[in-house]
């Protein structure tokens, strides 16, 4: 029976929410692990969830990637596992460089608390594989330092890797610049390492997993906590 | 460094008079640093007590009433809320992100002490006109203050209200709401202590910031106020969010035996209440206290207001397991007294005895009597002639939806994180009240509101509408009232007039409580909200907040129009009743007139009735009437549903026929339902069963916004136009005129 770890550091606040939604909604086997005390071999998925590590001190993210739990991160990363970054949890993997880029502070300069519209570029990765290429989610972003960012020319070849996961689109699911919340570049809301194993998002797929939570009382972000669970059960979870 | 000047406490010399013969001697500097701190009207209530008493604060939810860090609600199954409200206004006004954060962190510590967890926030917020690059400048900077911390901390701030009116221009009022949940079997109840258990400080560090901060709030706003910056708290959300987590692993665990925050008066009011409360006394040892700035002297250690420090009692048996705590949470800690059962508070500095007195004796100023006599302007300004009808009625109403007192609030509330904690069911924007989910499959609304231009002329009456249209807010959602926090901040209380606008909204609390059987379970009084600049008080301006029960079938709905062909009922009357309204007061330029009245004897039936109405799942959309009348308020369903309406004025139940009292009058409490037609009959059979004033006035349809008297066109607007007019001010102003800051 696979095994998931919700990692909380100090300043995580969306760790209980992430644990709610795998425990008692896709009803993954998860355990909440302080940071410190994670250990090897104990899980078969990692969960990195959303907040203020360190209270986002020096760099959102920075502080949190030189906590030991990200060496045993490596490793499973390594080992094949599924790791999964969710908002500060994202800009921690980038930070530790288990994903490319870097996350910046929105172009507006101001927090940003919306939803917003993401369409799946790729189905390769145990967070994706239960959505079908070009749909569109609905799913809520909250962030100061969302904007994600790389070299122009790097991303032709992230795009050869399928390494773009999900794009911030508008309603006729093209990637706008009205339909970009943050001022990414090229719409990217998130990405994966060349593996696909280790992908970090900044929205929210936690707040729109229950109906009475979302907008038009939808689910969309449930896709992604039940490909992972297909990823550790098979085709019959 | 900060160094206090205790020789000439700010003290009136009744006040020193007494103390001195209390306690039998002069009480020395620390002594004296403590009274002042203590006997502020920020941490007393000297002047208002008496009054405060007048409140309801009983009923069959009430588990912890008002004097209490925060009130405590039963929410049913084990399940309590709690329930504060607090401000920062004087740290605001000088260093407005600071404060406005620092204020956050506090309200959240008030919610934190009963052993609950702080699940949502609200704002309610006043400032100078917007056309004001100050008022801008102190917004702009509220706002991030208020998103930086409250997003750190993983509380969502679901909802509050923001007022701009010139009288705020100097003195902007930031208040906080915060909403607590815990077990009721948790409680940290605060009559468990007992002499030898142990005193700990957590948290931050104690430093020369806050000094003198209570009586820096207790006094008017002076033009040397930028140089009191070391009376403003330096915010600290991540230290915050950790104690948070400790606190509760603490209490989960079973070992907190009493909790207090550490915020107005520093430790000089935490110790000497807590101490006072148990009828007991402390010996503490400063010297234990950890500092973070050298050579601070005894005095500025007991009144520091550092923040994200609490006060935790323990038994000394549950010690370690309490540092074991803290430390996996990396928090300091100390351990700087313990209880004694004599009733003093002994304060020892490096081997001195730097203080000592009854805590009982600190902790109760005594009371300061104040008399009222209602100002001169109230009458004159009543009788206000009726301004002419504006010829364009399509302007006026497309004005006042970009009022900035009515306009959107999307810019604000997008940079506040209105959903972590998976709790938010109805969001800001959506309907009147935010509605969270409780554990116990219930889901509770909560709501927030302030009028201080109807305050300001009718003080009675309009604080009733305040609490009116709170209630109104609930009950759009389908929710029942169960209880209310106040906040009252008016200018300098030793001013009878003044005092006569405060003693009447507590006449007006008391009675629409008593007509609607809610109790008000605790509050918060703020006065000196003036300066010597300008010498001109604030519009007195109470604000309530109140939170509503709904049951677990009650439907999810919102204001925004829902379906074409649906019907639109207007419940309640139309009055003329322009008094303080956005019409006459941004439209016309006029400040005066009569203020909506409440029928007190039907109120309750009224609003009960309309909840049952919602509950039931017959209603699709509904939204109150409140500020900028009728017109406004189908307009703002219109907009928000993307969905034109076409509405007859005709069959408005009224006792008026002149249009423009019609379309914007605030009479309360009225509201607007939407219905599908085969439930339209059922609906109205039940109001009118109820003796509800009702009507069904027009339906969903079209692109416009149209009302119609006497089948001519009075208001036709494309709903494109309107959704432009009622978006736009504030990112516009905002993010035009403040980028740099």
């Amino acid at each position: 029976m696979g095994k998931v770890a919700v990692i909380q550091y100090p300043g995580s606040n969306c760790d209980l929410d992430a644990l709610e939604i795998l425990r008692d909604v896709v009803k993954a086997k998860t355990d909440l692990v302080w940071h410190k005390d994670l250990a090897h071999e104990d899980y078969d998925a990692y969960v990195l969830p959303g907040g203020f590590s360190y209270g986002d001190y020096l760099r959102a993210g920075a502080i949190a990637a030189t906590s030991p739990s990200l060496r045993i991160v490596k490793e499973a990363a390594e080992g094949g596992k599924p790791v999964l970054g969710i908002c500060n949890g994202f800009q921690i993997l980038v930070e530790a460089g288990l994903l490319p880029g870097a996350v910046l502070r929105n172009s507006s300069l101001r927090f940003v608390c919306t939803w917003t519209r993401l369409r799946v570029e790729t189905t390769r990765t145990p967070f994706t594989k239960r959505a079908n290429a070009g749909q569109v989610l609905e799913i809520p972003i909250a962030h100061n330092e969302g904007r994600y960012y790389l070299d122009k020319e790097q991303i032709p070849e992230l795009e050869r890797n399928q390494q773009i996961v999900f794009r911030y689109v508008n309603e006729k699911k093209e990637a706008t610049e009205a339909g970009n919340p943050n001022g990414s570049i090229d719409n990217i809301a998130g990405v994966c390492n060349q593996k696909g194993n280790v992908m970090g998002l900044m929205p929210h797929p936690e707040r729109a997993s229950i109906p009475v939570l979302s907008l038009d009382n939808q689910t969309d972000g449930r896709v992604i906590f039940d490909s992972m669970m297909r990823t550790l059960h098979g085709p019959e979870a | 460094m900060t160094t206090v000047q205790v020789q000439k406490p700010n003290l009136t010399d009744e006040e020193i008079r007494y103390a001195i013969k209390k306690l039998g001697r002069e009480p020395n500097e620390v002594e004296w640093a403590m009274l002042e701190a203590q006997w502020s009207e920020h941490c007393s209530y000297k002047s208002s007590k008496p009054l405060l008493r007048l409140l309801p604060s009983k009923g069959p939810r009430v588990i912890v009433g008002p004097g209490s860090d925060a009130g405590v609600i039963d929410v049913g199954n084990g399940w309590v809320v709690t329930l504060h409200i607090e401000s920062h206004n004087h740290p605001s006004a000088i260093d407005p992100c600071g404060g406005a954060a620092t204020g956050v962190g506090g309200v959240v510590r008030d919610i934190l002490s009963l052993g609950t967890r702080p699940i949502a926030l609200l704002d309610p917020l006043r400032f100078g006109a917007l056309g004001s690059s100050h008022s801008r400048w102190l917004f702009d900077n509220v706002i991030r203050g208020i998103g930086s911390y409250g997003n750190c901390i993983g509380v969502p701030t679901v909802g509050g209200e923001v007022e701009f009116d010139t009288s705020f221009e100097r003195n902007c009022l930031v208040d906080v709401v915060c909403l607590g949940l815990g077990l009721r079997d948790k409680l940290v109840p605060g009559g468990s202590i007992r002499p030898g258990y142990l005193v700990y400080v957590i948290g931050g560090s104690t430093g020369g910031d806050g000094i003198q901060g209570a009586s820096f709030a207790s006094r008017t706003l002076t033009e040397r106020s930028d140089s009191e910056r070391s009376a403003v708290q330096v915010p600290d959300p991540f230290t915050k969010k950790l104690i948070i987590e400790a606190v509760l692993e603490a209490v989960d665990a079973g070992i907190v035996q009493g909790m207090k925050d550490l915020g107005g008066g520093g430790l000089a009011c935490g110790l000497s209440e807590m101490a006072s409360k148990a009828g007991m006394g402390m010996e503490i040892n400063l010297d234990n206290v950890r500092i973070r700035e050298p050579g601070m002297r005894p005095a500025e250690i007991m009144i520091s207001e550092s923040q994200e420090r609490m006060i935790v009692i323990v038994k000394s048996k549950n010690e370690e397991k309490l540092t074991r705590i803290l430390d996996k949470w990396e928090l300091g800690y100390s351990r700087i007294g313990h209880l004694t059962n004599d009733g003093i508070l002994r304060i020892m500095h490096q081997n001195h005895l730097a203080a000592e007195a009854p805590a009982k004796f600190v902790a109760e100023a005594p009371l300061s009597p104040r008399s009222g006599r209602k100002p001169p302007y109230i009458d004159e300004l009543s009788d206000a002639p009726e301004p002419q009808i504006p010829e364009d009625l399509n302007a006026t109403l497309l004005a006042l939806l970009g009022s900035p007192n009515i306009c959107s609030r999307a810019w604000i509330y997008r940079q506040y994180d209105f959903e972590v904690g998976l709790r938010t069911i109805i969001r800001p924007g959506q309907a009147d009240s935010a509605v969270i989910r409780l554990p116990n499959s219930r889901t509770l609304a909560i709501t927030t509101d302030g009028n201080s231009k109807q305050v300001y002329l009718d003080p009675y009456w309009g604080t009733v509408g305040i609490l009116s249209e709170a209630f109104s807010n609930l009950v759009a959602t389908g929710a029942e009232p169960i209880a209310v926090v106040d906040h009252l901040q008016y200018g300098n209380p030793g001013n009878p007039e003044v005092f006569w606008t405060f003693k009447e909204a507590i006449r007006a609390i008391r009675d629409y409580l008593k007509a609607t059987r809610v109790p008000c379970v605790g509050g918060k009084v703020s006065f000196y909200n003036e300066d010597t600049q300008t010498r001109t008080a604030i519009k007195p301006s109470p604000v309530i907040a109140a939170v509503g029960l709904r049951n677990a079938r009650a439907p999810k709905i919102g204001s925004a129009l829902a379906k074409e062909e649906d019907d639109l009922l207007i419940v309640g009357t139309t009055l003329p009743e322009l008094g303080g309204s956005e019409y006459y007061e941004s439209v016309q330029g006029l400040v005066g007139g009569r203020v909506p009245k409440v029928n007190l004897r039907t109120e309750r039936q009224l609003l009960r009735t309309v909840t049952k109405v919602i509950e039931s799942g017959v209603v699709e959309a509904a939204h109150d009437i409140s500020k900028g009348g009728l017109a406004v308020s189908l307009a703002e369903m219109a907009i928000q549903g993307q969905k034109g309406f076409t509405v007859n004025l005709d069959k408005v139940p009224t006792k008026t026929t002149n249009i423009a009292q019609l379309l914007f009058s605030e009479s309360k409490p009225r509201f607007v339902l939407e219905s599908r037609p085969k439930n339209t009959p059922r609906i109205m059979r039940r109001l009118r069963a109820a003796r509800i004033r009702t009507a069904k006035i027009g339906r969903v349809q079209g692109g416009k916004i149209q009302l119609e008297s006497h089948e001519d066109p009075i208001i036709t607007i494309p709903l494109s136009v309107a959704v432009d007019a009622w978006s736009k001010t504030l990112s516009k102003t905002m993010d035009a005129a403040v980028s740099s800051t």
